[in-house]
Order: structure tokens, then C-alpha cells, then sequence
């Protein structure tokens, strides 16, 4: 009795451990880069272009313009692709006949699983033998989109397949009893009740573009000039953040670039929240 | 008297995959009456309404023999959307949209071309009028559907059939989710909308079938676990005189 007591206690300490490493990892990175980096921010630091060079000088406004262009670009192949296919592989794919369909249906379904897993560098070197050098597309916002579609895909994919799956069929069956068709059944029914869901995926993508690198480094170039067209070269914040890291002197910069970064994500998931939420209702 | 025919089976028999289902039915149903199908479970009962409105091709390997013709017409040779259209559903948990109350009702006219907002919400208004939940919910028609209780949803589901002017409601235990109470307005309710419509009814519950209906089918599974028909008659015939000695063991409780 009292041993079961004691591992009862047990585990639950232990849970509560490892939530509060969590939270305190969290707070503690999120914290140092926000009191760090806040120090430098002012109007200025938003408003003039980097001036490049090794020292550093200058502030975001071009990467803040490149980081929106690259990641309305991206959405905009990525979204529908990838919330296509969700549907496809959900509402469509389980009742097709032919052998040879179903064949290719699983391979997607396998790929879409292994491609979740894939290091972005790799849609990088895919993205640039392909987009920049072979298509002709340069360094560009177009390359860079194009890229970062392939890696944002699987997470759209896999989270409107979860939003699909969690509309009850009872809809599905209500409306199909009405004499509606399947599409219209899709599009009327099953889509906004798994809206909330599908921009998540969203959001987790929008996320993912902000914050990647590698793959950027090798699709977009890395000019800090303000990008003007679909063919401009351009850097985004985070890609910045490791030029100022890396090749300048000013890791201060480095910081208040990320703190920036850090606050720029948080407000996006409220931004999108509250349109999912508003949406649904 | 001679009633009309709306639907009729002819040696209806139906297949999940090697299962049989379903083993040739033959009944006929009449026109403005509630005929009740009942039978204890997996007997085959809710496979023979949803074959009315074709709901079943839903599943794979699903197929069928023998006929099965609304307003003497083969429900395979005609369009599945003008089919259902006509033989509108209700199903055993209520399942509303979640979306508004008018929308819900909206939803079968606007899928069938209504653009014009006054019709619209005539059409809302009559159809909830006709599943009696006019009175509950006339100042609150932009609500979430969701938000009503779950015999006033299951009256909603009924308005959103009806809202598309259908001859014939399946309604497959309508009433077997909601509390006593609400399961007397339902019953209420579908005696009123037998005047326009005509409606069968999927029951595991006897004195609702002796309660609601014209005419009672019993179905039983044979050795094969095949659900057949055993016995279709008017229901005051079926409770009271039964010709098959199942029917009368069923009805009297010995066995279900």
C-alpha cells in the first residue's frame, strides 16, 4: 500500500521535473537573447538597411522585408500543395480501386513521412542545383520559396491529414444524406470544421521559414540590400543573424537581430490563432 | 382501402465484401404512413434503411441484388444527389454542423441551388416551424447549432431534411440518444409529418414502434447471421396477432 503510495509520488515528481526544466530552458534562452538584445533596439535599428562590412553597422530593415517576401512566397505554393494533397490523401485516397493508384498512394504517404524528417540543408542543395543553377532562377526569393516549399510541405501535409481525420464522420454522412456531393462536402463541411487545425500547419510552416538557415544560405544568397522583385537576392533575419555572428564584429547586433526574431514568431502564432479561432466560430 | 407505394423492395439482398447482409427483402412501403422496422440488434435493420437512400455505397465492397425502386423508379439507375434528395435522413446521434442554426437548415437548399436570401429564409422558417423548434429558437437562428440541447438538435436535424422538400424520412433511431422527454416531442412530432411525408423509422424500442407507427417490419438474422424480413404488417396486426410464432416470441419480450 504504501510503496504504491511512494510510486505514485515518485512519478509525479519526476513529471514535474522535467516540466519545469522545460519552462526554465525556455525562459532562460528566450531571456538572455530578449535582455541582451533589447539593449541595442531602438527606431532606428528597425528603420536603416545593415550597411555590411565587418563591423556590423546598421540595422534590420531589409532582412524584416526579405524575411515577409520569402515567407508570403513560400505560403503561397506551399499552402495549397500541401493542403491539397492533405485532403487527397484523407478524403480521396482510400477509395480508389486501381492497384497501380494504390501503390503510388502509399509511396506518398512514405514520402511525406521521410521528407518530415529530411535536414533542411539537403531541400537547400536540392533547391540550388535545381531553382538557382539548372531553372536560372539565381539567388532569388523565387529559388529560396521554391525551396523552402519542399521543406515546408510535409508539415502542412501531416497536419491537414490530423485536421481531416478529427471532423467526425457524422458530418461528412449528414451532408452526403442532403444530396450534396463529395466536394461540396469537403468544401461546405469537413474544411471549415478543420480549419483550426490546417492553420496551424500553417503557422508551424510560417515558423519554419522564419527560423531556417542552411537552406536559405544556398537558395537565397545573401545580399542585405532590400529586395525588390520575386529575382532579388535578399537575407532574411535569421540568415543575418549568422552573418553577424559569424563574419562581423557585432554579436551585440547578433542579438538584438534574434530578440527581434524571437518576438516576431511569438506575435505570429497569436496573429493566427486568433484568425483560426475567428474563423471557426 | 389501397395505399400508394412509395418505396418498394424486390427481393433485395445486400453484400458487405463475402457477408450477406441483408437477405432478400421484399416490402413495400405506403405513402403518408410511418412504417417502423424493428428487430433485435445486428438483425440487419439499419444496413435495410440506409439502403433507401443509398447511404451503404459509402462502403467498400458493397453490393446488391435484387431492386429497390422510390416512386417506382431502380435507385441505381437514377442520379444518388436527386435520390437523396428525395429520401432525406436522420440519423441515431444528432449531428448539426457547427455552424448556425440557419445555416444548418440552409445548408440542403443552398447545395441545391436557392440563392435568393427571402427564399432562403422562408424555407428556414417553414422547415423549422414543421420540426416544431420554430418557438425555441426564433430570436436566436445566428447561434451556433451547437449550442442547443440534444432533442432540440435531433428536431434541427429533422428541419435541415426537411428544408429540402423530401417525400420520404428515414430516420434511423431517432430518438434512442435523447432523454424521455425529448423522445415524446420526437414521437410527437413525427405523427404530425406523416400528413406530409412518409417516413420510416428504425427502432430497437418496441413501445415506440407500437406508439408512432402504421405498419411494423420485424427482421431477424437467420443461421448465416443474414438479416431477413419476417414478418410486414400493419402494426396493430403484428402486436396483437402476430402469423409468425418469432414475431409474437419478440414483441412479448421472450427474446432481443
Amino acid at each position: 500500500m504504501i510503496l504504491r503510495k511512494i510510486k505514485q509520488r515518485l512519478a509525479f515528481s519526476t513529471m514535474w521535473i522535467a516540466c519545469g526544466m522545460t519552462v526554465a530552458i525556455l525562459l532562460v534562452v528566450i531571456g538572455y537573447v530578449i535582455v541582451k538584445g533589447f539593449a541595442l533596439i531602438n527606431l532606428d535599428f528597425f528603420f536603416t538597411s545593415p550597411r555590411g562590412g565587418l563591423s556590423g553597422e546598421g540595422g534590420i530593415s531589409s532582412t524584416i522585408i526579405a524575411t515577409v517576401y520569402l515567407v508570403i512566397t513560400t505560403l503561397v505554393f506551399a499552402t495549397p500543395l500541401g493542403v491539397g494533397a492533405g485532403i487527397f490523401l484523407v478524403e480521396y485516397a482510400d477509395n480508389i480501386r486501381s492497384r497501380f493508384a494504390k501503390k503510388l498512394v502509399a509511396l506518398a504517404r512514405f514520402g511525406v513521412e521521410t521528407l518530415a524528417g529530411v535536414p533542411s540543408i539537403i531541400f537547400g542543395l536540392f533547391g540550388y542545383a535545381l531553382f538557382v543553377s539548372a531553372l536560372h532562377f539565381g539567388f532569388s526569393i523565387l529559388s529560396a520559396a521554391l525551396a523552402g516549399t519542399c521543406l515546408v510541405i510535409p508539415v502542412i501535409i501531416r497536419t491537414t491529414e490530423e485536421a481531416l481525420k478529427a471532423v467526425p464522420d457524422s458530418y461528412r454522412e449528414a451532408s452526403l444524406a442532403m444530396g450534396a456531393n463529395k466536394w461540396e462536402t469537403i468544401w461546405k463541411v469537413v474544411l471549415p470544421s478543420a480549419i483550426r487545425g490546417i492553420s496551424t500547419g500553417i503557422v508551424l510552416s510560417a515558423g519554419r521559414v522564419v527560423s531556417e538557415t542552411a537552406i536559405f544560405y544556398v537558395t537565397l544568397g545573401g545580399s542585405y540590400r532590400t529586395p525588390t522583385s520575386l529575382m532579388s537576392s535578399g537575407r532574411t533575419m535569421a540568415l543575418h543573424v549568422y552573418y553577424l555572428a559569424m563574419e562581423t564584429r557585432a554579436f551585440d547586433k547578433a542579438l538584438a537581430t534574434a530578440a527581434v526574431l524571437v518576438v516576431l514568431i511569438v506575435v505570429l502564432n497569436l496573429i493566427i490563432n486568433s484568425v483560426s479561432r475567428w474563423l471557426s466560430t | 382501402m389501397i395505399e400508394q407505394t412509395v418505396m418498394r423492395a424486390l427481393d433485395f439482398t445486400l453484400y458487405y465484401g463475402d457477408f450477406k447482409a441483408l437477405n432478400s427483402i421484399n416490402m413495400e412501403i405506403p405513402m403518408n404512413s410511418i412504417t417502423a422496422i424493428i428487430g433485435p440488434s445486428g438483425c440487419g435493420k439499419s444496413s435495410l434503411i440506409r439502403s433507401f437512400n443509398r447511404m451503404n455505397d459509402l462502403i467498400a465492397n458493397m453490393r446488391t441484388e435484387g431492386r429497390i425502386l422510390v416512386d417506382d423508379e431502380d435507385i441505381y439507375s437514377q442520379d444518388v444527389v436527386q435520390l437523396r434528395r428525395k429520401v432525406g435522413m436522420v440519423f441515431q446521434r444528432p449531428n448539426p454542423f457547427p455552424k448556425s442554426i440557419f445555416d444548418n437548415v440552409a445548408y440542403g437548399p443552398r447545395i441545391h441551388g436557392v440563392r435568393d436570401r427571402s427564399r432562403l429564409a422562408a424555407i428556414v422558417e417553414g422547415s423549422i416551424r414543421d420540426a416544431a423548434l420554430w418557438e425555441e429558437v426564433r430570436d436566436d437562428l445566428d447561434k451556433s447549432a451547437l449550442s442547443l440541447s440534444g432533442g432540440q438538435q435531433q428536431r434541427l436535424c429533422i428541419a435541415r431534411a426537411l428544408a429540402v422538400e423530401p417525400e420520404v424520412i428515414l430516420m434511423d433511431e431517432p430518438a434512442s440518444a435523447l432523454d424521455p422527454v425529448a423522445t415524446l416531442k420526437i414521437e410527437e412530432l413525427m405523427g404530425k409529418l406523416k400528413r406530409k411525408y412518409t417516413i420510416v423509422v428504425v427502432t430497437h424500442n418496441m413501445q415506440q414502434a407500437a406508439r408512432v407507427s402504421d405498419y411494423t417490419a420485424f427482421m431477424l438474422t437467420d443461421p448465416e447471421r443474414s438479416g431477413n424480413l419476417i414478418e410486414f404488417g400493419r402494426t396493430s396486426d403484428i402486436f396483437t396477432k402476430p402469423l409468425d410464432k418469432r414475431t409474437e416470441d419478440y414483441i412479448s419480450g421472450r427474446f432481443g
